[in-house]
């Protein structure tokens, strides 16, 4: 009795999961994101087609199977038969997959082709992935030379919970990356420290970022608008937390960003010759702080030990300067702790170095003027 | 049924120790079957716990109960201790078991190894749980352990190494031994297209273990010599590569998976023949099919780093491989369907997971085609699409196996029956709640959601939400099984010699039941 209780009970409940289902895919993301290039567009049709076939053999086969379930019962009275083998049989089934596969293999070949196609970019862009977040260097094609960093704008209050979350929670960014609709782009993927990877889910291209390795995709964007995408290679601690948002727009409003930029760069440009005060550095060094070093060593300057030590209180941070400043131009090898030399100009370096030996409870007093990160630099 | 049942105790070999010492010195291939099996599902429930507090920190995006490091630990310790600790041993359990009783062998080849495989399984579970309390943690770099965010990690990652040693050892000297007793230890008439075919299964799958599980060792051994050591396997700097651990790690990878099928394709085609009282359809293809798919499995690994950046020939090569993988795969799949056709089909609750198995396991298959198609997974990989793909082949594939497994053997092991209306009950809400699971996390992974995160922008919520009520309602249903196993062994009803009428191995027609502590001292006579 008990056991035809279970069944009816799960007969309603698969019913009833069924119906909600459906009913919620009809309402929700469920499918591949809208494609904006072709390879994309062409990834959701083989996608597609392949599903189709599949579900067909899948509906095929276990229509045999339920078929057989009900009727060859021993409860209703059906004979065993004593058969085991029929070589036709096992020879066609054996053959139709085989010629099920070329059918498969041959669309998707084409994709697969396509995809590798870097050649004739219009505009090559290099992205780098540290822990966690993103640098973007233009080095060939209009913009060349423009290169920022980009990193999660979503405040950390919504992350925990004393903010309501906005609508792109965990999908802006503080710079987000800009290229003209129509035009090829070729995205060389590197990493500073350890194996990132670069997504844009609706330009169908996802590649790993190597340490010490250049690997490129290419996409060329159909269609203006913004589009985001995250890591998806685990990369420590933050790595839910480094997505990557790419603004296509018209090649006018590209060539306006471009100038834009550069002249907004000529302006802040840190100038290395000028004199900066006590105050001034450690306001700038602040603004680095807070976008370079907090993931690990805490606002708090308190870290995380034993992983992510303190600043506060360190004594590498309180001793000489020397010992600072190489620490944070060269990193430390083997840690999290990377290089930030080839992130941060002089001038940022020594602003973060004079704010953290000047904040919380550290009060040496003293200045890191630019000149001398730069006598450092190997 | 030719009933010569070897009933001749062997009361006295000399040492018998009692109480726990008993099972620290045996060499009982029953006995070390047993602690194998226990060992598993202990592992299963540690992991599961696991598994748990992700699905509980993935109930709602935010940050809310655990930090990003700890859950990153979970993440990696869920998936070591359920390949290594939960499935594998498991399965280990049921060879130890059954393939000296299946042959017609008084015991495993190499009883005293065969103690030493199994004890050394602690020490490296205790390995990997001690890694949680060394400074930094536990490693929090994913089960696949990628260089070189491994080289970041604190001690922990060097416990996790040796407790990967410590494993890769236990395993390879299981197969010795299971490779030893399948080859030697035949009763007189047992050909070997005679065995049962999870006999078969597992000396294919026993090969691939020895094959691969060096490889394995050589991968984290070169991880252990990068951290600490000086060398440069993996790091450009140094003249390394990171690619190159994938391609290591893979080359065992793959393999792998087929180390966690194979031995449940075994378990199978044993429950289904007996509940269709119907011999196997196509005994030897089937035996055919699973050495296709194991030497097959030796040439797809990069299908896992179609993202690293391949050359269009290594893409392609990849992508046919293992699209081929498909046909033996199909053919053991229509050869189940074929068996149960015409049969005389009876569902109790063995055969309702075995049936479970062979449906939600197909369906895992089909997913791990689209896959394999290199243009797709540029799309899919790392995405939850993968985390329910590789769910529906493990955890319901070898888990309902093994569960059909239990059930079966069961009465033979115990003497015992279970209740069957229970597991009728266990089977039902199982297959319910990891459905609601996992199949919801094919749109969360389609729609965009990466893998390995603990929070998630706000589209993905109701997709995971769902998926975290049911896995806590599947873990909840687990705890229905382990009262059904104790109640049986304490108090379940005695079984008859042959609880099941189509069952036809020696273990049912040549043995009662239960199987006395000794079985076969005298081989059996097979016509
Ligand atoms: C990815 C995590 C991470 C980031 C980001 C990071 N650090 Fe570190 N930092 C570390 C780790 C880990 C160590 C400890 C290295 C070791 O084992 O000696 C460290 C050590 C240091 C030390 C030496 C402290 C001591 O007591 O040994 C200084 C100074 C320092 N970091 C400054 C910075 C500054 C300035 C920034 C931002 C520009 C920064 N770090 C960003 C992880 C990080
Ligand atoms: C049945 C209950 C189970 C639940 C609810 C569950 C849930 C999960 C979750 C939430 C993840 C994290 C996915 C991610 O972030 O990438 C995961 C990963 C994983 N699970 Fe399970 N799991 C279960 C059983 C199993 C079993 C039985 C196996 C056996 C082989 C298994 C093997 C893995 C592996 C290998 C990973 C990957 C770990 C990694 O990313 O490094 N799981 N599981
Ligand atoms: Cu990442
Ligand atoms: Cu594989």
């Amino acid at each position: 009795m008990a056991s035809s209780s279970a069944r009816r009970t799960a007969a309603w409940a698969l019913g009833i999961l069924g119906a909600a289902f459906s009913g919620l895919a009809l309402g929700l993301e469920w499918n591949l994101q809208p494609a904006v290039t072709r390879i994309a567009a062409d990834i959701h049709d083989v996608h597609t087609y392949v599903m189709v076939l599949v579900s067909v053999i899948f509906a095929g086969v276990f229509g045999v199977m339920f078929y057989s379930v009900f009727a060859h019962r021993k409860d209703k009275g059906h004979q065993a038969a004593q058969w085991h083998e029929n070589t036709t049989v096992e020879v066609l089934w054996t053959a139709i997959p085989l010629v099920i596969l070329v059918v498969i293999a041959w669309p998707v070949t084409k994709v697969v082709v396509a995809q590798k196609d870097t050649s004739n970019p219009d505009l090559t862009i290099k992205v780098t992935g540290y822990q966690w977040k993103w640098g973007y260097d233009y080095i060939k094609g209009e913009g060349e030379g423009i290169s920022f960093i980009s990193a999660l704008a979503t405040p950390r209050d919504q992350i925990e919970g004393r903010a309501p979350k906005g609508e792109h929670y965990l999908l802006e960014v503080d710079h987000e990356m800009v290229v003209p609709v129509g035009k090829k782009v070729r995205v060389l993927t590197t990493a500073a420290d350890v194996i990132h990877s670069w997504w844009i889910p609706a330009f169908g291209v996802k590649q790993d970022a190597m340490p010490g390795f250049i690997r490129d995709l290419h996409f060329r964007a159909e269609k203006a608008g913004v589009y985001r995408g995250q890591c998806v290679e685990l990369c420590g601690k933050e790595h839910g937390f480094m997505p990557i948002v790419v603004r296509v727009v018209s090649q006018d409003e590209y060539s306006k960003w471009v100038g834009e930029h550069k002249k907004a760069l000529a302006a802040a440009a840190d100038d290395p010759a000028r004199t900066w005060t006590l105050d001034e550095l450690k306001r700038r060094g602040e603004q680095v702080y807070a976008a370079n070093c907090v993931a690990c060593h805490q606002a708090s300057g308190k870290g995380t030990p034993p992983v992510f030590p303190a600043l506060d209180g360190s004594p590498v941070v309180n001793g000489p300067r020397q010992a600072q400043i190489d620490i944070v131009l060269n990193g430390k090898p083997n840690t999290p702790m990377a290089a930030f030399g080839g992130q941060l100009n002089d001038v940022e370096l020594a602003a973060v170095i004079t704010f953290t030996r000047n904040n919380w409870g550290n009060r040496i007093g003293d200045q890191v003027l630019p000149a001398e990160v730069k006598a450092l630099r190997k | 049924m030719s009933a010569v049942l070897d009933t001749h105790g062997h009361a006295d070999h000399g040492y018998h120790p009692g109480g726990i010492m008993r099972w620290i010195t045996t060499t009982n291939h029953k006995d070390i079957g047993t602690l194998y099996l226990w060992f598993s599902f202990i592992m299963f429930m540690v992991g599961g716990v696991m598994a748990l507090v992700i699905r509980l920190e993935l109930f709602s995006p935010g940050l809310q109960w655990v930090d990003p490091d700890f859950f990153n630990q979970m993440t990696t310790m869920h998936g070591l201790i359920m390949v290594f600790g939960a499935i594998m041993p498991a399965f280990v359990g049921f060879a130890n078991w059954l393939i000296p009783m299946m042959i017609g062998a008084p015991d495993m080849a190499f009883a005293r190894m065969n103690n030493w495989s199994f004890w050394i399984l602690p020490f490296a579970a205790a390995l990997l749980v001690i890694s949680f309390f060394t400074p930094g943690g536990a490693p929090g770099v994913g089960w696949t352990m990628y260089a070189p965010l491994t080289v970041q990690m604190g001690m922990g990652m060097d416990l996790t190494i040796f407790a990967v040693h410590l494993l890769g050892m236990s395993s390879i000297m299981g197969s010795i031994n299971i490779i030893t007793t399948i080859l030697n230890l035949r009763a007189p008439g047992m050909g070997l297209m005679r065995m049962p075919l999870f006999c078969w299964t597992w000396l294919i799958t026993a090969y691939l273990l020895v094959a691969t599980m060096p490889v394995l060792a050589g991968a984290v051994t070169m991880t252990l010599t990068d951290r600490h050591f000086g060398t440069t396997f993996f790091n450009a700097a140094g003249g390394g590569d990171p690619v190159l651990y994938q391609h290591i790690f893979w080359f065992f990878g793959h393999p792998e998976v087929y180390i966690i099928a194979l031995p449940a394709f075994g378990v199978v085609s044993q429950v289904i023949p007996a509940f269709a009282r119907k011999p196997l359809f196509g005994y030897a293809s089937m035996v055919s099919a699973t050495a296709g798919i194991a030497i097959l499995s030796f040439i797809v690994w990069a299908h896992h780093m179609y993202t690293v950046g391949m050359p269009v020939a290594g893409q392609l090569f990849f992508m046919y491989a293992t699209a081929l993988i498909a046909v033996p795969t199909g053919v053991k799949v229509f050869n189940w369907v074929a068996t149960m056709w015409k049969g005389s089909l009876s569902f109790e609750t063995p055969m309702l997971f075995a049936v479970g198995f062979l449906f939600l396991f197909t369906l895992g298959g089909f997913t791990g085609l689209v896959l394999s198609l290199a243009a797709v997974d540029i799309q899919l990989h790392d995405t939850y699409y993968v985390v329910a793909h590789f769910h529906y082949v493990m955890a319901i594939g070898a888990v309902f196996a093994g569960y059909a497994g239990v059930y079966f053997w069961l009465p033979k092991w115990t003497g015992r029956m279970y209740d069957e209306a229970l597991g009728k009950w266990h089977f039902w809400l199982s297959v319910i709640f990891i459905n609601i699971t996992f199949f919801v996390q094919h749109f969360a992974g389609l729609a965009g959601m990466p893998r390995r995160i603990p929070d998630y922008p706000m589209m993905f919520e109701v997709w995971n939400k769902i998926s975290s009520v049911g896995a806590f309602g599947f873990g909840i249903s687990q705890l229905l099984f382990l009262y059904i196993i104790v109640s049986a062994i304490r108090s379940g009803e005695k079984a008859p010699d042959k609880p099941w009428e189509g069952a036809d191995s020696l273990e049912w027609t040549h043995l009662p039941t239960p199987a006395p502590r000794h079985s076969f001292h005298t081989p059996p006579v097979l016509k």
